[in-house]
């Protein structure tokens, strides 16, 4: 016999200490390896983004300079920014209404049967590549009316409904259900409870969701790549219905000249989409975390 | 306790507004088919949008679906001037970077879950986890940018000698060019979106693992590895294979970074270390530039491509969520 995988022909020692041996040993010793792998895997990916972020934070950090900021090509980069946040606001305010009124369709009115295809729509939607909205766009579009700012907007509004619908579901069932029962039992009417009880509930949620789709919009290339990329950038572009100037599309035909000079204007575009991108994400979150603490209660 | 009103004008007024007016009932009536209506209209549009893609996309590659059939798909040579358009290079090269950001990316992420979700104490895990959800934030074209300047010069200058002088027998692992610009690097950056991506989903899977059955195989003497691959992966594998799935549709669609770094070329070779091209990139990088009728028509026949494999791994990561996710009554 033997306990802890000590030879039985050793004599007993009570005070020996009970420390694994054999198989117990070589058990530990894989279990430990595996899990130095694991920790090693998450420091990789914290590693990969903290190189990143250096890059571009230490390159961006020379390009940019009050000028940089407030002038037009050739010299600053100002309608590129104001731009891009023209084209996101415009495909933001299209996406918002139809995202939040998907998940409340799911939420409160599809039933059992419904459910999964639509769910299933937006899941085909959200994993579709940008690219072919890009084309999707170009091919009704753009082909024969020729490019502007606004069929841009309507490319990043495709991009950013499956990610309004999806987060707005989440916090709609977060909603208490005796909080629905309790306006039934009073005899309001199912569209004045949705309107009055449930979505101000959900509003927090809601901002969220869309903060995060705006983060993702305002770096998608693609489709404005394809479908508004004619614009110089030498003055601030006012009208949706022109070609607009825009960060996204700057970085892309600047890294694939080879200009030295064009490298430092990207770099600083880098810097400062990184910046608003991380911003709004962050703040998304400090967010979510407030309305969840405040549902909970 | 003593505080109830007398039952006098309070409750009674409140009792007659409750008793609604026929008007009332009618804008109630009329508000709840209006809102219903316009719901279902929204989940009518996004449908309606899905179905207009499908539509655009094969009838812009009608003309090429015509000229070519179905041999687009082998045909090695891709050349403009000549109106010789056949996918094979770019769809090798699709492949070949999909499988490597895959093949590196899916254990990487999967063990950065189990770390999250298993391994670290809470105040950890809430640092690492938005870092790395921080990853999948960053812009493509920036990553690109990033692959092109900083990460393809490495590569070119130590790891492809290193590689191709220990692997160099394998045919991926063939003489390494002059510049970064490769499908390696494409590999690379794509490993990179994608790690973020599949790293989140199970991190999520195996918070949901319950807890009582892993405490129950650690109380039968099993060590923590032995507990995770007894009890957590095998409950988990089909959510794992759909965040898998999900991650090679980012991969696959990926277009901007990939033609940033990749080198844009079109021929069909095995080679990681010369530039190639994927049939994503190569729309980006010519659709504006397209020279004949022909040319867009094989881009949105390249598009049509991407479109059928994407719903289909959409359509599949679903399935087997459904047919899997509820059978092994471990899963939610």
């Amino acid at each position: 016999m033997s306990v802890f995988g000590r030879p039985a022909d050793e004599e007993l020692d009570p005070t020996r200490p009970l420390v694994p041996t054999g198989n117990l040993r070589r058990r530990h010793a894989v279990s430990r390896i595996v899990q130095a792998l694991a920790i090693a895997a998450a420091l990789g990916a914290v590693a990969v983004l903290v190189i990143v972020i250096w890059a571009v934070v230490s390159h961006g950090a020379k390009a940019i300079s009050w000028e940089f900021l407030t002038s037009g090509y050739p010299n600053g980069v100002a309608p590129y920014i104001v731009g891009t946040a023209e084209i996101v606001a415009i495909a933001t305010l299209m996406a918002m209404p139809v995202g939040v009124l998907i998940a409340l369709f799911l939420s409160e009115y599809a039933g059992r049967r419904w459910t999964r295809p639509v769910q299933l729509v937006l899941d085909v939607m959200n994993g579709l590549p940008s690219i072919i909205i890009a084309v999707f766009i170009f091919a009704l579009l753009v082909a024969h009316q020729g490019q502007s700012g606004f069929k841009a907007s309507i490319a990043l509004a495709i991009i950013e409904v499956p990610l309004i619908a999806r987060g707005t579901q989440e916090v709609l069932n977060l909603v208490p259900g005796h909080q629905r029962e309790a306006a039934d039992a009073l005899g309001v009417a199912r569209w004045r409870s949705i309107l009055t009880i449930i979505l101000p509930a959900a509003s927090g949620g809601i901002v969220t969701a869309t903060l995060l789709s705006v983060a993702r919009a305002a770096g998608e290339t693609a489709p404005v790549l394809l479908i508004n990329s004619l614009a110089k950038g030498d003055t601030i572009q006012l009208n949706p219905f022109q070609e607009i100037p825009n960060v996204p599309v700057r970085i892309f035909q600047l890294s694939e000249e080879a200009n030295p000079e064009g490298f430092t204007e990207a770099w600083g575009l880098s810097l400062i989409l990184i910046a608003i991108i991380l911003a709004l994400g962050l703040s998304s979150r400090a967010l979510l975390n407030r309305s969840k603490r405040k549902m909970s209660r | 306790m003593s505080a109830t009103p007398p039952a006098g004008t309070a409750s009674l007024k409140l009792a007659r507004s409750n008793r609604q007016s026929p008007a009332r009932k009618r804008a109630d009536r009329f508000g709840d088919l209006a809102l219903f209506l316009v719901c279902a209209a929204a989940a009518l549009l996004a449908l309606l949008v899905i179905v207009l893609i499908a539509k655009e996309v094969i009838e812009g590659a009608q003309p090429a679906i015509s000229k070519f059939g179905l041999s687009f798909v082998t045909n090695t040579e891709w050349a403009p001037p000549l109106e010789k358009f056949g996918g094979e290079g770019v769809i090798l090269g699709t492949l070949i970077t999909s499988a490597m950001a895959l093949a590196i990316g899916a254990p990487v992420a999967i063990s950065i879950g189990i770390f999250l979700a298993l391994l670290a104490p809470a105040s950890v895990r809430n640092v690492i986890s938005p870092l790395v959800e921080m990853l999948a934030a960053i812009p493509s074209v920036i990553l690109g940018f990033w692959g092109l300047l900083i990460l393809g010069p490495v590569l070119v200058s130590t790891i492809e000698p290193f590689l191709h002088s220990t692997f160099g027998f394998i045919p991926l692992f063939g003489e390494p060019q002059t510049t970064g610009n490769s499908v390696f690097n494409a590999g690379l950056i794509l490993t990179i979106m994608v790690i973020p991506i599949i790293a989140s989903v199970s991190r999520d899977l195996f918070m949901a693992v319950p807890r009582e059955l892993q405490d129950g195989a650690a109380a039968l003497g099993s060590t923590r590895w032995e507990v995770i691959r007894g009890v957590v992966l095998p409950s988990t594998v089909s959510g794992m294979t759909a965040a898998c799935l999900l991650g090679l549709g980012r991969a696959l669609g990926e277009a901007i970074a990939v033609a940033q770094v990749i080198g844009g070329a079109t021929e069909s070779h095995l080679s990681l270390f010369r530039p190639g091209g994927t049939m994503a990139s190569l729309i980006a990088l010519q659709f504006n530039s397209a020279v004949s009728q022909l040319h867009t028509s094989s881009l949105y026949y390249l598009a049509a491509l991407l479109l059928v494999i994407g719903i289909a791994s959409n359509l599949l990561a679903s399935w087997i969520g459904q047919r899997f996710g509820g059978a092994g009554g471990v899963m939610r």
